[in-house]
């Protein structure tokens, strides 16, 4: 057993963290505008549109990966454009981590984004124009501010939910040591081979990270805790 | 100074209110779903009206026929909300800061200004939650002070405080719209602080202006079937004319007197429960009822009283009228004078 530990290649934990670290950069970005913009939109439209954008979290991983395959297939029309156009490949790629990464949580900023916007109350809003301030600075000073605890959650629960990705991971960027072998593909490939000790190492080291990732979520949202305690 | 018409429709609910003001604090008083606080809400341009016009100290901030609809934030008008809406995240200063204009040390001596004025003084970096409600309402006051606004529009601005509360801030707010020369609308359900504070009042029913006139007149000769129950009249009976100065109220089964002329369009009745006395059933207008119950309150005591036909008619008697002594079976006079006419 020791001597399996002595020789695991740290690789995985590399991956997986630059992995979430750059996935949780655009899933933020884009989960907060998509929310911003949905509120804006008329009624049934705002559910069609909603429904699409949350379908990632619902379907399995491996449907996701899978249709993501279908999309960026280098024999297929979008995979060619981009291969040949720009040099980007997600097949096989750490790449196509970060993109399966990014498609399987984003749905979880995009939610969280949009409960906390839509805490947010409209008198603020109201408030802040009738004092004159401008439609940037009402964002930026007043509705940004008030729905924080909820966007840092969501963002904190994205990169969770990014460093455990699994089945979409291993179906578009595969299992390559050393490039695209993340901690949670890891798990599989070792207990697959028989490598007991390795793989439990990871899952050590996962859960020692969902850990501090959910105890930090409830850092932040502590009111919220404090008041449902107040029902019991 | 005020001159509105605001047309709008929501649903099944239609909003079509016009009235003109010039007088310093006018009040728009109105149950609950009567249009009162979108009224407001059109006026500091958080809702838009579907045609009309709002002109405030003669500047146009609405119009269609103009093509004009200004944004909240060129109107100038100072919203007061119910829940005050202060930013939490931001110190009672920032809060300040964030209504006044200029450079950030101007709006820092603006914030200062207004801080010793409405007495915050040592509240500074507090935060909106750290503050009692009148604190908090003074911030909000403060905050929309330092907008510098033409007029300052209060919504339900009292409504959620407890009474004792209520009457001091309610004192500071007179005081700082006379120190400050703003003019005020003013929005309640409530009709002593429609009394209390404005000069004018306008009623407000089903979308639409039922009365507007001099505060004190409207509330001692109300005209109108809801103006008499929105200023507190608790006796109202369908009523029918059946001379010059006679009336017969079917709801309490009796022929009255009144001291003023009876028009043809009369259709109730209305007595106030203060103004019903006791008598030995020989004087005009008396009434034989029966006491059903008496509700005690600190100052004054109600009895509902049930005339013989089945009628209810609820009396008020103040403390210090011989407490006690009346006997279980009574007349009761509705003064000629203190009959309400109403259309």
């Amino acid at each position: 057993m020791r001597e399996a530990l002595e020789n695991i290649d740290l690789s995985p934990l590399f991956i997986t963290m630059k992995t979430g670290i750059v996935s949780i950069v655009f899933v933020f970005i884009l989960g907060l505008a998509a929310a911003a913009a949905v509120m804006y939109l008329p009624g049934r439209v705002k559910w069609v549109i909603d429904a699409v954008l949350t379908m990632p979290l619902v379907l399995p991983p491996t449907v996701a990966g899978y249709l993501l395959l279908l999309l960026f297939s280098l024999r297929r029309p979008v995979g060619i454009f981009l291969d040949s156009g720009f040099d980007i490949r997600f097949v096989q790629t750490w790449a196509g981590c970060v993109l399966a990464a990014s498609v399987i949580a984003f749905p979880l900023m995009y939610r969280s984004a949009r409960a906390a916007f839509e805490q947010v109350d409209p008198q603020l809003i109201y408030a802040g124009r009738t004092l004159g301030m401008s439609e940037t600075a009402v964002m930026l000073k007043v509705i940004v501010p008030e729905a924080a605890p909820g966007l840092i959650s969501g963002g904190i629960l994205a990169f969770a939910r990014a460093i455990g990705e699994y089945g979409a991971t291993s179906m578009l960027a595969g299992n390559v040591l050393g490039k695209t072998r993340t901690i949670a593909v890891a798990i599989a490939s070792e207990v697959s081979a028989g490598n007991f000790d390795t793989a439990g190492f990871w899952t050590a080291v996962i859960t020692a990270i969902a850990f501090i990732v959910i105890l930090s979520v409830n850092l932040i949202t502590g009111k919220g805790m404090k008041k449902i305690s107040g029902w019991l | 100074m005020i001159d509105i018409s605001i047309q709008k429709q929501l649903g099944s609910f239609r909003l079509d209110v016009r009235f003109r003001s010039d007088r310093h604090t006018t009040g728009i008083l109105g149950a609950s779903g009567s249009g009162k606080s979108m009224t407001l809400k059109c006026i500091a341009g958080i809702e838009r009206p579907d045609s009309g016009h709002i002109i405030i100290n003669g500047r146009t901030l609405f119009s269609s026929d103009e093509r004009t609809d200004l944004k909240p934030q060129k109107r100038r008008v100072g919203y007061l909300f119910q829940s005050y809406a202060l930013f939490g995240a931001m110190t009672v200063e920032k809060n300040i800061m964030a209504g006044a204009k200029g450079s950030r040390a101007e709006r820092r001596e603006r914030a200062a200004e207004l801080i010793r004025l409405l007495e915050l003084d040592g509240l500074e970096k507090k935060l909106p939650q750290q503050l009692s409600g009148g604190q908090q309402q003074r911030t909000a006051l403060a905050r929309l002070l330092a907008s510098q606004p033409e007029i300052i529009l209060l919504d339900e601005a009292f409504s959620a405080l407890d009474t004792p509360l209520k009457e001091r801030l309610q004192y500071e707010m007179l005081n700082i719209l006379s120190d400050f020369d703003i003019p005020a609308v003013i929005v309640s359900h409530d009709r002593d602080e429609i009394y209390k504070m404005t000069e004018d009042t306008v009623i407000m029913h089903g979308g639409r202006v039922c009365a507007h006139g001099d505060t004190k007149e409207l509330f001692e000769h109300p005209k109108e079937l809801e103006t008499a129950k929105l200023t507190g009249c608790k006796n109202i009976s369908p009523a029918v004319r059946t001379g010059s100065r006679t009336v017969y109220a079917s709801g309490w089964g009796c022929s009255l007197e009144t001291s003023y002329e009876v028009s043809s369009t009369v259709k109730f009745v209305g007595i106030r429960a203060h103004d019903i006395e006791a008598c030995d059933g020989s004087a005009v207008n008396s009434v034989r009822v029966t006491e059903e119950r008496t509700l005690e309150s600190p100052f004054e005591v109600t009895k509902i009283l049930r005339t013989d036909s089945g009628g209810e008619l609820w009396r008020k008697i103040s403390r210090d009228e011989r407490l006690g002594v009346f006997p279980k079976t009574e007349y009761v006079r509705l003064p000629p004078e203190c009959l309400l006419l109403l259309e």
